[in-house]
C-alpha cells in the first residue's frame, strides 16, 4: 500500500518466503511499530487524558483479542480442524495463571506462559481424537470439551476460589513496578501482542506451517506424502490452544478478575467471528478481524445510547444492546461466508490491487 | 424402596428422551437428506416456541390455532434459510455450513428476545396438570404428551423413509446425489423437503418443551443435548435418534438422581456430554450410523 514493488525480482524460494516482501516493508514495519509506540501519547494530546485512558482501554481488547484470533486462526484457518471451545481453553489458562498468582505469589512472567501451556495441554487432549473424528464430529468434540471445562471449573473450588467462581488476581509488576494504569497495560498487552503476531508469522512459513496447510488442503494426500497428520494435528491443537491461554490470562490481567463467565461458548463465538470476517488461514486478516469485532459492539452500544432512547425506553435498552450485538454477529458471519468467504483480508487486499497499478490500469 | 426411585428415575428418563429424539429427528433429516449439520437446532426450536407463545399467549388466540402458525411459520422459515442461505454455500467445505448455522444461531438468539421480549411466558397443552400415577411411575401429563407426538413422528418419519415415493427419493438423494439427478430426481425440491420436515418436527418440539419449560430464549439450551442424543445413535439413523434419546434421558435421569447429592447439582447437563466423548473415541459414527470409507 506504502509503496510500489516493481523492480523485485525473487530469485530463490528463500526470498519468496522471507518475512519481509520487500526491503521497504522494513521500513513500513517500522513506522507501524514507532506509531504504536507512540499511540497513548497521541490520544492524550488529541483527546485529553481522561477519554485518551479510555480509547487506550478499547485498544488493549483488541490486542489481546489479536492474540486470540491468531491461535484460534493457526488451529481452523491454517490447519483445517474447527474448535467451538477455545473459551474452554481461555479459562484453563485464566485460572491456572490466577491460581498461580494468588496462592504462589509468581510474577506474571511464569504464569502467563504456565496458563499457556496448561491450557496447551488441555487442548492435546481435547486434540487426540482429532486424529479419527473429523468436520462435524471434531465440532461437537470441542464443543463438549467447551462444557466440560465449564462444569468442571464451576464445580470445583480449589480452581474457581469459591464464591461466584472468581478469583481476583494483582496487577503484573514489571521491574518492581505494578502496572495500573490502561496507559501501562497498553505497552505490555502490546509486546505481547506483537510477539504472537512475528511468531505466527515464522511459524507459517515454516516447515510446520506448510505442514498444516497442507493438512488443510487435503488430509489423506499429506500423510501419503510423508506428512506425520497426528502428530501435526496434536501441534496444531497445541499452539492454538497455547495461545488461548496466553489471552485467557491477558484477559484476567486486565480485568484483574479470573472469571468463568467471561469464557463461555459466547467467547467462542467471537473468535471464530472475528476469523472468519477476518479472513480464514490469514495474519492480517486475524488482526483486521479482532479489530472489528472488538469495535462492534463499542460502536452499537455508543449508537444506541445517542439514538436507541428515541426508539426505546432505558431499560429496554439494557437488553437490546446484546441482543443486537449477537444478532448483529450472526449476520456477519453468514454475509460474509456467502459473499466474501476471505474476508477482510480478501477486501484489504482487492483495495491493494487497484492501488498497486493506479493510476495506470493497463 | 430403592428400586421404586430408581424405575421413577427411568420412567421419567424415557419420557424425557423420546422428547430428545424428536429434537434430534430434526437433525438427523436434515443430515441424511443434505449433509447439511444443524448447530441451530435449539434455536429452531426456541423460535418455534416463540412463535407459538407469541400466538396463544399474546394475541390470545386457542390453542390449535397457535400450533397450526407455529408449523407453518417454521415451514417457511427452514425454505428460507436452505433457500437463501444454504443454498449458497453448496460444495464449500463442511466448516462453512458449521459456521453458517452457528451464525444463524447467534442471529435467532439475539432476534428472539429482540421481538417477543425477554420475559418468560406460559403455554399450557389442553392435556391438565395432574400427575398420572402408575405404579412407581409419576408421570407429567405434558411429558407423556411430549412423548406420544414424538413416537408419533419416529413411526411417520420411519414408515416416510422406507415405503413412501418421496422418501426412498430422499434415501436415493442422500446416497448420492449425481445418481438420483441422473434418475430424474429433483434434488432441489428434496433439500426443500427436508428442511420442511425439520421445520415441522422444531415446530412440535417447541410447543411441547415450550409448555414444559415456559418459553424464553433459554428454551434453546435443549439443542445442546441433540448432539449426544444423534452421535450416540448415528448421525443418518432415525432409530438411533430414538436409541440415542432413551440412552441420554435415562444417563441424565440417574445421573441427576444419584450423582447431584454427591457433587452438587449440574450433573443432568454433564453427563451424556461424557458419554458422548466416550463414543466419539470408540464409535464416532454411532451405534445405527452408517461408517464413511474415505478415498483421496
Amino acid at each position: 500500500m506504502f509503496h510500489r514493488e516493481s523492480g523485485y525480482f525473487k530469485t530463490t524460494y528463500a526470498a519468496d518466503g522471507g518475512l519481509y516482501p520487500l526491503p521497504i516493508a522494513k521500513w513500513t514495519v517500522g513506522v507501524l511499530l514507532v506509531g504504536f509506540i507512540l499511540l497513548p501519547t497521541i490520544s492524550t494530546v488529541v483527546s485529553g487524558a481522561v477519554s485518551a485512558e479510555y480509547y487506550v482501554s478499547v485498544v488493549n481488547l483488541i490486542l489481546i483479542a489479536v492474540v486470540g484470533a491468531l491461535g484460534l486462526n493457526i488451529l481452523v484457518g491454517y490447519t483445517g480442524q474447527i474448535s467451538i471451545g477455545h473459551a474452554g481453553f481461555m479459562s484453563v489458562g485464566a485460572y491456572t495463571a490466577a491460581n498461580l498468582a494468588v496462592k504462589l505469589d509468581l510474577p506474571f512472567w511464569i504464569t502467563l506462559p504456565a496458563g499457556g501451556l496448561m491450557a496447551a495441554f488441555i487442548g492435546v487432549i481435547v486434540g487426540i481424537p482429532s486424529l479419527r473424528i473429523k468436520g462435524l464430529y471434531l465440532a461437537i468434540a470441542t464443543l463438549a470439551a467447551q462444557l466440560i471445562i465449564e462444569w468442571v471449573i464451576n464445580h470445583t473450588p480449589a480452581i474457581s476460589g469459591g464464591s461466584q467462581a472468581s478469583i481476583e488476581v494483582p496487577r503484573p509488576t514489571v521491574l518492581g513496578h505494578p502496572l495500573k494504569t490502561q496507559r501501562e497495560l497498553y505497552y505490555f498487552l502490546l509486546f505481547f501482542a506483537v510477539l504472537s503476531i512475528v511468531a505466527t508469522l515464522n511459524l507459517v512459513r515454516s516447515r510446520i506451517g506448510r505442514a498444516f496447510v497442507a493438512i488443510r488442503d487435503q488430509d489423506i494426500a499429506a500423510e501419503i506424502i510423508g506428512i506425520n497428520i497426528f502428530r501435526y494435528k496434536l501441534t496444531a491443537f497445541a499452539i492454538s490452544s497455547f495461545y488461548a491461554g496466553v489471552t485467557g490470562v491477558l484477559y484476567t490481567y486486565y480485568l484483574g478478575i479470573a472469571n468463568y463467565e467471561n469464557f463461555l461458548i459466547t467467547t467462542s463465538i467471537d473468535y471464530l467471528a472475528m476469523i472468519i470476517i477476518g479472513g480464514l488461514g490469514s495474519v492480517l486478516g486475524s488482526i483486521l478481524g479482532a479489530i472489528f469485532v472488538t469495535l462492534l459492539p463499542i460502536v452499537i452500544r455508543l449508537f444506541m445510547e445517542s439514538f436507541g432512547t428515541l426508539l426505546f425506553s432505558a431499560s429496554d435498552l439494557n437488553n437490546i444492546i446484546p441482543a443486537t450485538r449477537l444478532g448483529l454477529f450472526g449476520l456477519l458471519i453468514i454475509v460474509f461466508l456467502v459473499v466474501e468467504p476471505e474476508g477482510l483480508n480478501r477486501l484489504w487486499r482487492n483495495i491493494r490491487n487497484y492501488f498497486r497499478v493506479w493510476p495506470f490500469s493497463y | 424402596m430403592e428400586w421404586d426411585f430408581t424405575l421413577l428415575l427411568i420412567g421419567n428418563g424415557v419420557l424425557i428422551g423420546l422428547m430428545y429424539s424428536l429434537i434430534a429427528l430434526g437433525f438427523v433429516v436434515v443430515y441424511k437428506a443434505t449433509d447439511a449439520i444443524n448447530f441451530a437446532q435449539g434455536e429452531f426450536v426456541m423460535l418455534a416456541a416463540l412463535i407459538s407463545a407469541a400466538v396463544i399467549v399474546l394475541m390470545e388466540m386457542p390453542f390449535w390455532v397457535g400450533v397450526v402458525v407455529t408449523l407453518l411459520g417454521m415451514i417457511s422459515f427452514s425454505f428460507g434459510l436452505e433457500r437463501f442461505i444454504l443454498r449458497a454455500l453448496l460444495g464449500r467445505p463442511i466448516v462453512a455450513i458449521i459456521m453458517a448455522t452457528i451464525g444463524l444461531a447467534a442471529i435467532l438468539r439475539g432476534l428472539g428476545p429482540l421481538f417477543f421480549g425477554a420475559e418468560t411466558r406460559s403455554i399450557t397443552l389442553p392435556v391438565g396438570d395432574e400427575p398420572i400415577i402408575f405404579g412407581p411411575f409419576i408421570l407429567q401429563p405434558v411429558q407423556v404428551t411430549g412423548a406420544a407426538v414424538a413416537l408419533l413422528f419416529l413411526g411417520g418419519f420411519t414408515w416416510f423413509f422406507l415405503k413412501s415415493r418421496m422418501g426412498v427419493a430422499m434415501r436415493a438423494v442422500a446416497d448420492n446425489q449425481q445418481v438420483a439427478m441422473a434418475m430424474g430426481i429433483n434434488v432441489e425440491r428434496y433439500f426443500a423437503l427436508a428442511w420442511a420436515m425439520a421445520g415441522i418436527v422444531s415446530a412440535l418440539s417447541g410447543i411441547v418443551w415450550g409448555a414444559m419449560l415456559g418459553v424464553d430464549v433459554h428454551v434453546a439450551l435443549v439443542g445442546l443435548k441433540v448432539f449426544p442424543v444423534v452421535i450416540l445413535g448415528g448421525l443418518d439413523s432415525i432409530i438411533g435418534a430414538v436409541v440415542g434419546g432413551l440412552i441420554v434421558g435415562i444417563v441424565e435421569n440417574l445421573a441427576a438422581g444419584y450423582l447431584d447429592p454427591l457433587v452438587g447439582g449440574g450433573t443432568k447437563d454433564f453427563a451424556p456430554y461424557v458419554l458422548m466423548i466416550i463414543a466419539l473415541m470408540i464409535r464416532p459414527y454411532g451405534i445405527f450410523g452408517k461408517r464413511k470409507i474415505e478415498r483421496v
